[in-house]
C-alpha cells in the first residue's frame, strides 16, 4: 500500500517545504530582518563590504607608518596585465653599512586590476592585502593609479632585503 | 446612491441615442473596461510577484519606480511596446502572428465571467463555470500554434509540452469544478455565490471540498505554467520554450496573459470554494461595492498561495507530471466527485 503513504509522505514533505519558506516570506516581508539587498547608491556612506571582498589592493602601515615592503617586485612580475610599478632605489644602510634596496613608489593601476590576487599571493613579506574600499568612481581614469605606500612612510624594522 | 451609477450611464446613452446603438456602445464601453483591467491586473501582478519572490528570496524587489516600485512593470512594459518585433525567418508567419491573439482573447473572455461583486458582473449566464472551463481551454491553442509556428525546437519542445500538460490537467481541473457542481447544484456563477449565504462551499462541502480544493489547488498550477509545473517555458531547459522567438509586444502578450490567467483559476477557487464576493459571516453584504473589497481580498490570498508554491517547489520532470496527474489526481478526483454525491444525496452537507 505504498500508494497512501507516498501521497501522504508526499504531502507532508510539501507542507514542510512551504513552512520553511512562509517562514522566510514572513520574517523579511514584517521586519526585513534577513534582507541582504544593499541599496547601494542610497547607502554609500555607511555600506561596509565583508571581509573577504576584493575591493583593491592596499599596502598594510603600521601606527608608525611603516610597512614591509623591500621593493623586491615579486608582485610587479606575477601581475598578468603589468598592474603594478615599482619604483625603488638603493640607498647605504645605517646599521651594515651595506647597499640596501628600498621602496619610493608601490604604483598600481586600479583600472587595470583584474583583482586576481596573485601579487597578494606572491608578496614574501605580505605587505600588501585586500582593501574592502568598492567605491572607485572617478572622472579621470589618471585618479585610479594610486601610489601604495603612504607618504613619508618607511619600511619597518626587521625585514630582509 | 453609488448603486446608480450604471443605470445612470445607461440612461444617459438613452438620452444620446436609440437604443439599439445605446446597446452597442455599452458593449464597447465595457470591453474597453475589461482591456483596462486586464492590463492593470497584469501589471499589477507581475510587480505583486517579483515583490513578493524577492522577499522569499531575502531580497528587496523592485523598489525604486513610483511608491513601492509599483510603477516598474508599467515602465517594463513601456520598454517592450517600443522594442522591435523579430521572429524567425522560416516561420509560419499568420500562425505565428496570430497566436498571441488567441491567448489574450481567451483571457480576457473568461474575465469577462468573473464576478468582481454583486454589481460588477459582466456576462452572467446559465452555464457560466461550463463556458469559463472551455474557454479557457482554447487558450492552449495559443500556446500551441506559439510553439509551432516559430519553427524553433525550443519553442517546439515546449508547445508538446503544453499540450501533454494541458489536456492532463484540464482534467483535474474540470473534475474538481464538477465535484462543487454537485454541490452547488448549478453552472451559473452568481448563482453559486448566492448560495455560499450560508456558508462557503468549502465549508459545506467540508471533506470532499477540501479534498477538491487541493486538486483544484495542485492542477491550476499545472494549467497556469508557474513553477513547479512550468515545463512549457522551462527556462534552464528551453530557452523561453514556447514564447522564445517572440519578442517586444508579442512577447508582453504572453507575460500578461499569464498573470491574468493566475487571477482567473484564483478567482474560480475563490468563487467556487471561498464565497466569492460575499464577507465573512455576512457582514457587510448590505454595502454595495463592499464585495468588490472582499473579492479582491481573498483573490489576493489565492494567488499568494500559488507565489508561495512557486518560489517554494522545484520543477517536475514530464514524466513525474504525467504520473502525478494520471495515477493520482484523476482517480483520487473520481472517488471524491462519488463521494460528493453520495454526501448531498444523503443530505450531509453542511
Ligand atoms: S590583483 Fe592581479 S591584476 Fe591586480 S595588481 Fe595584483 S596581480 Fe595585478
Ligand atoms: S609588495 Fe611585496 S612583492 Fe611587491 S615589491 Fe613589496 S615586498 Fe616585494
Amino acid at each position: 500500500m505504498s500508494y497512501f503513504s507516498d501521497i501522504i509522505n508526499g504531502t507532508k514533505t510539501l507542507l514542510t517545504g512551504m513552512r520553511v519558506t512562509g517562514g522566510y516570506f514572513f520574517v523579511n516581508f514584517f521586519t526585513k530582518r534577513d534582507v541582504i539587498t544593499q541599496q547601494y547608491p542610497n547607502n554609500i556612506e555607511t555600506l561596509e563590504m565583508f571581509d573577504r571582498f576584493k575591493g583593491e589592493v592596499i599596502m598594510l602601515h603600521n601606527e608608525n607608518n611603516e610597512h614591509r615592503c623591500d621593493a623586491c617586485t615579486l608582485c610587479e612580475k606575477a601581475c598578468p596585465n603589468g598592474s603594478i610599478e615599482i619604483l625603488g632605489d638603493k640607498a647605504k644602510d645605517p646599521e651594515t653599512g651595506k647597499n640596501k634596496r628600498f621602496l619610493v613608489k608601490h604604483i598600481y593601476h586600479l583600472q587595470m586590476c583584474t583583482m586576481c590576487g596573485l601579487c597578494i599571493e606572491a608578496c614574501p613579506v605580505n605587505a600588501i592585502d585586500w582593501g574592502q574600499d568598492f567605491h572607485h568612481v572617478e572622472y579621470d581614469r589618471s585618479l585610479l593609479t594610486k601610489v601604495l605606500n603612504k607618504p613619508g612612510s618607511k619600511i619597518m624594522s626587521g625585514i630582509k632585503g | 446612491m453609488i448603486l446608480n451609477i450604471f443605470t445612470d450611464i445607461h440612461e444617459l446613452l438613452l438620452g444620446l441615442m436609440p437604443e439599439n446603438i445605446v446597446h452597442i456602445t455599452e458593449l464597447v464601453l465595457i470591453a474597453v473596461a475589461y482591456l483596462g483591467i486586464f492590463a492593470i491586473l497584469g501589471l499589477f501582478l507581475v510587480w505583486l510577484e517579483r515583490r513578493i519572490a524577492a522577499f522569499f528570496q531575502f531580497r528587496l524587489g523592485p523598489n525604486r519606480v513610483g511608491p513601492m516600485g509599483l510603477f516598474q512593470t508599467v515602465a517594463d512594459a513601456l520598454k517592450l511596446v517600443s522594442k522591435e518585433l523579430t521572429g524567425t525567418e522560416k516561420a509560419d508567419k499568420f500562425l505565428y502572428k496570430i497566436a498571441p491573439y488567441f491567448v489574450i482573447t481567451t483571457a480576457l473572455m473568461s474575465l469577462s465571467l468573473i464576478p468582481f461583486s454583486y454589481e460588477i458582473h459582466a456576462f452572467d449566464i446559465n452555464i457560466g463555470l461550463f463556458f469559463l472551463t472551455s474557454v479557457s481551454s482554447v487558450g492552449v491553442l495559443g500556446i500551441f500554434l506559439a510553439g509551432w509556428a516559430s519553427n524553433n525546437k525550443y519553442s517546439l519542445i515546449g508547445g508538446m509540452r503544453t499540450g501533454i500538460q494541458m489536456i492532463s490537467y484540464e482534467l483535474s481541473v474540470g473534475m474538481a469544478i464538477v465535484t462543487m457542481v454537485v454541490l452547488a447544484g448549478t453552472l451559473q456563477i452568481s448563482e453559486i455565490v448566492e448560495i455560499q449565504k450560508d456558508g462557503w462551499l468549502i465549508y459545506q462541502g467540508h471533506i470532499p471540498a477540501i479534498i477538491a480544493f487541493m486538486i483544484f489547488m495542485i492542477a491550476g498550477t499545472a494549467e497556469s505554467n508557474r513553477t513547479p509545473f512550468d515545463l512549457v517555458e522551462a527556462e534552464s531547459e528551453l530557452g523561453a520554450g514556447f514564447h522564445t522567438e517572440y519578442s517586444g509586444m508579442n512577447f508582453a502578450y504572453y507575460f500578461l496573459a499569464e498573470f491574468v490567467n493566475l487571477f482567473l483559476i484564483s478567482s474560480v477557487a475563490v468563487i467556487l470554494f471561498f464565497g466569492g464576493w460575499l464577507s465573512p459571516f455576512g457582514i457587510t453584504d448590505t454595502i454595495p461595492f463592499a464585495g468588490l473589497f472582499w473579492f479582491v481580498i481573498k483573490v489576493l490570498g489565492v494567488i499568494f498561495i500559488f507565489m508561495w508554491f512557486r518560489w517554494t517547489f522545484p520543477r517536475f520532470r514530464i514524466d513525474q507530471l504525467l504520473t502525478l496527474e494520471w495515477k493520482f489526481l484523476l482517480p483520487i478526483n473520481m472517488v471524491n466527485i462519488v463521494l460528493m454525491a453520495l454526501m448531498v444525496w444523503l443530505g450531509l452537507t453542511l
